[in-house]
């Protein structure tokens, strides 16, 4: 398509891309940039300083969280993405009865408003008497992070070469020496981005943690709503500035591994 | 008719089944059975201090969103929920047009560039999704606050001269939402731009058609299933949105998810919270049920 003939460009299509980019990043740069603040204000700037970050670095109850997060993430992950994995494999291959209904109930978590699982899952604990922990918030996010492990296994299953499999087969390989020599190889990308997704969809998730946290079992998202509740700070720009890096450095890695040897 | 092929098929069938198992019990132990619960506890007695007698049905829960009972016990209409309802259709519905207004013209625009760039861009696009949307939401609130950069960058243009107080206001959720959802509109309706054929465009511009003909023509009645998709993508969610009018709502501007919320914190009242969560989700489940009546894959054209 020639993109240069003047006809191709409508009218307000490239300002409002341009209104889109700004307004969609201009919050993230603003907040970024004012946890370097070296004053006492959270937005009047008093010259560029690290101080937040040591103080958000010394804060005992933060560094907690921090620890309590990554703990559920980690846990959160590793289940998920096993069971996305074997669910992927178990998907492959000729279509049976009640497939659909089975990838739906695999995607369901998305479909469901977050708010309705948080209080579906708040009311499944209190019936079946089970106390409000960690380890209540880790079942919680196994359950939500299922279907985004899940979902870029079965894209790269689904574009994985079926007659290697065959091939592997004439060459006298077991069933089980296929899977590790040819299907898991090529879909590991598939597996590390999925786990990757899982471990932010995790690390960020707010609103069922905040339903399904019992007292002492904060998480790092919990403890900023917390906070930003009493009110903005430099403190929260800090941690909140460590959040966002660390989100976009994984999706950008997720993004680079889900790329390669495609 | 046990052939060993027939046999070895089922075997297959198992195994492939067996594989699937813990992931679906997972997810009906713990999803399908807590929103089953949920259906129970929206049809029972609320208990005096909290939590729910359970055995008790009534369907008082229900009865809320419109009336409440009185102190001799008559049932008097009540509008503070409806109020609550109306207010978060209509933040919505504010929202998705907003979404719309920004977003088609951004895909069209992503849908032209050359293959890099585009890909680029679109990574852009994806990259917010993905990180967290509470310290978003706060980022917000620093810039709209009472002499936020947003009051100081207008009074520094001189547009105003005074601050604008925009943060806990109808215009910050609107704003919050509109920031929250509008790649949910562009990724959509990009994907069904991506997948047209644009030599159809070029044939009604060589036919003599304007850009605006070929717009309305050819253009939008094609992306129209992505357009839709992603209109419903923005609706659904921003309905239920919690976090966006707790903060820059202020708790002043309550929507669907806040008075969920409501019930289990200071409210305890369980049966409502549920029957208002039931609610919201049939509503859900109904727009979806719609949309892929409508809008089969394969029905690309999306003319029914």
């Amino acid at each position: 398509m020639n993109t240069h003939n003047p006809l191709w460009r409508f009218a307000g299509m490239r300002p409002a891309a341009w209104f889109f980019f700004i307004f969609l990043y201009l919050p993230i740069v603003v907040l970024v940039v004012l946890s370097f603040n070296g004053g006492q204000s959270a937005t009047l700037w008093g010259g560029f300083s690290l101080k937040w970050y040591s103080v958000v670095a010394n804060d005992a109850e933060v560094v907690r969280a921090a620890k309590n997060s990554l703990i559920v993430a980690t846990l959160a992950t590793l289940i998920s993405t096993s069971l996305a994995t074997l669910a992927a494999l178990g998907m492959r291959g000729r279509a049976f009865r009640g497939q659909t209904l089975m990838s739906g109930v695999l995607g369901l978590p998305l479909l469901v408003p977050e708010i309705v699982t948080a209080v579906s899952t708040l009311m499944f604990f209190s019936f079946i008497n089970l106390k409000l922990s960690l380890f209540t918030i880790l079942i919680a996010h196994v359950v939500f992070c299922i279907p985004f492990a899940y979902l870029p296994i079965r894209a790269r299953l689904e574009g994985m070469n079926p007659y290697l499999l065959e091939a592997a087969a004439d060459l006298y390989a077991s069933p089980w020496k296929a899977f590790w020599k040819v299907t898991f190889p090529l879909l590991s990308p598939g597996i590390i981005s999925g786990a990757m997704l899982a471990f932010i969809i995790s690390m960020d998730d707010f609103v069922i943690t905040y339903f399904v946290a019992g007292a002492g079992a904060t998480t790092l998202p919990v403890y900023i709503f917390s906070s930003i509740r009493m009110g903005i700070s430099p403190k929260i720009n800090a941690i909140s500035s460590i959040i966002l890096v660390i989100s976009i450095a994984f999706v950008a890695l997720s993004y680079y591994v889900g790329q390669r040897k495609r | 008719m046990t052939t060993p092929r027939l046999i070895a098929e089922r075997r297959q069938l198992g195994r492939r089944l067996l594989l699937s198992a813990p992931a679906m019990l997972t997810l009906l132990v713990f999803m399908l059975l807590p929103l089953g619960i949920m259906f129970v506890v929206s049809i029972l007695q609320s208990g005096d201090y909290g939590g729910v007698k359970w055995g008790e049905y009534s369907f008082e829960a229900y009865r809320n969103f419109f009336y409440e009972r009185d102190l001799d016990d008559t049932l008097v209409f009540n509008t503070d929920y409806l109020e609550i309802f109306q207010r978060s259709f209509w933040l919505s519905i504010l929202t998705t047009a907003g979404c719309l207004l920004i977003g088609f013209p951004t895909a069209l625009y992503l849908a032209l560039q050359t293959e890099r760039k585009r890909n680029l861009l679109l990574f852009l696009v994806t990259v917010p999704f993905w990180t967290n949307l509470l310290v978003r939401a706060y980022a917000w609130m620093l810039l709209l606050r009472n002499g936020g950069l947003v009051d100081e960058g207008l009074q520094g243009l001189g547009i105003t001269d005074t601050g604008l107080g925009l943060l806990y206001t109808n215009n910050a959720v609107i704003i919050g939402l509109l920031y929250t959802y509008l790649p949910f509109m562009v990724l959509p309706i990009y994907t069904s731009l991506e997948k047209m054929d644009w030599r159809l465009v070029e044939a009604a511009f060589d036919l003599g058609a304007n850009r605006f003909h070929a717009l309305k023509r050819i253009i939008v009645p094609l992306a129209m299933p992505g357009i839709v998709a992603g209109s419903i993508l923005v609706f659904i969610p921003s309905l239920g949105n919690y976090i966006i009018p707790e903060l820059l709502g202020g708790g002043k501007t309550l929507m669907i998810g806040n008075l969920i919320q409501l019930q289990f914190g200071s409210s305890h009242n369980w049966p409502l919270g549920a029957a208002l969560s039931f609610a919201l989700l049939s509503f859900v489940l109904l727009a979806m049920l719609v949309y892929s009546v409508r809008f089969k894959p394969g029905n690309a054209g999306g003319h029914p």
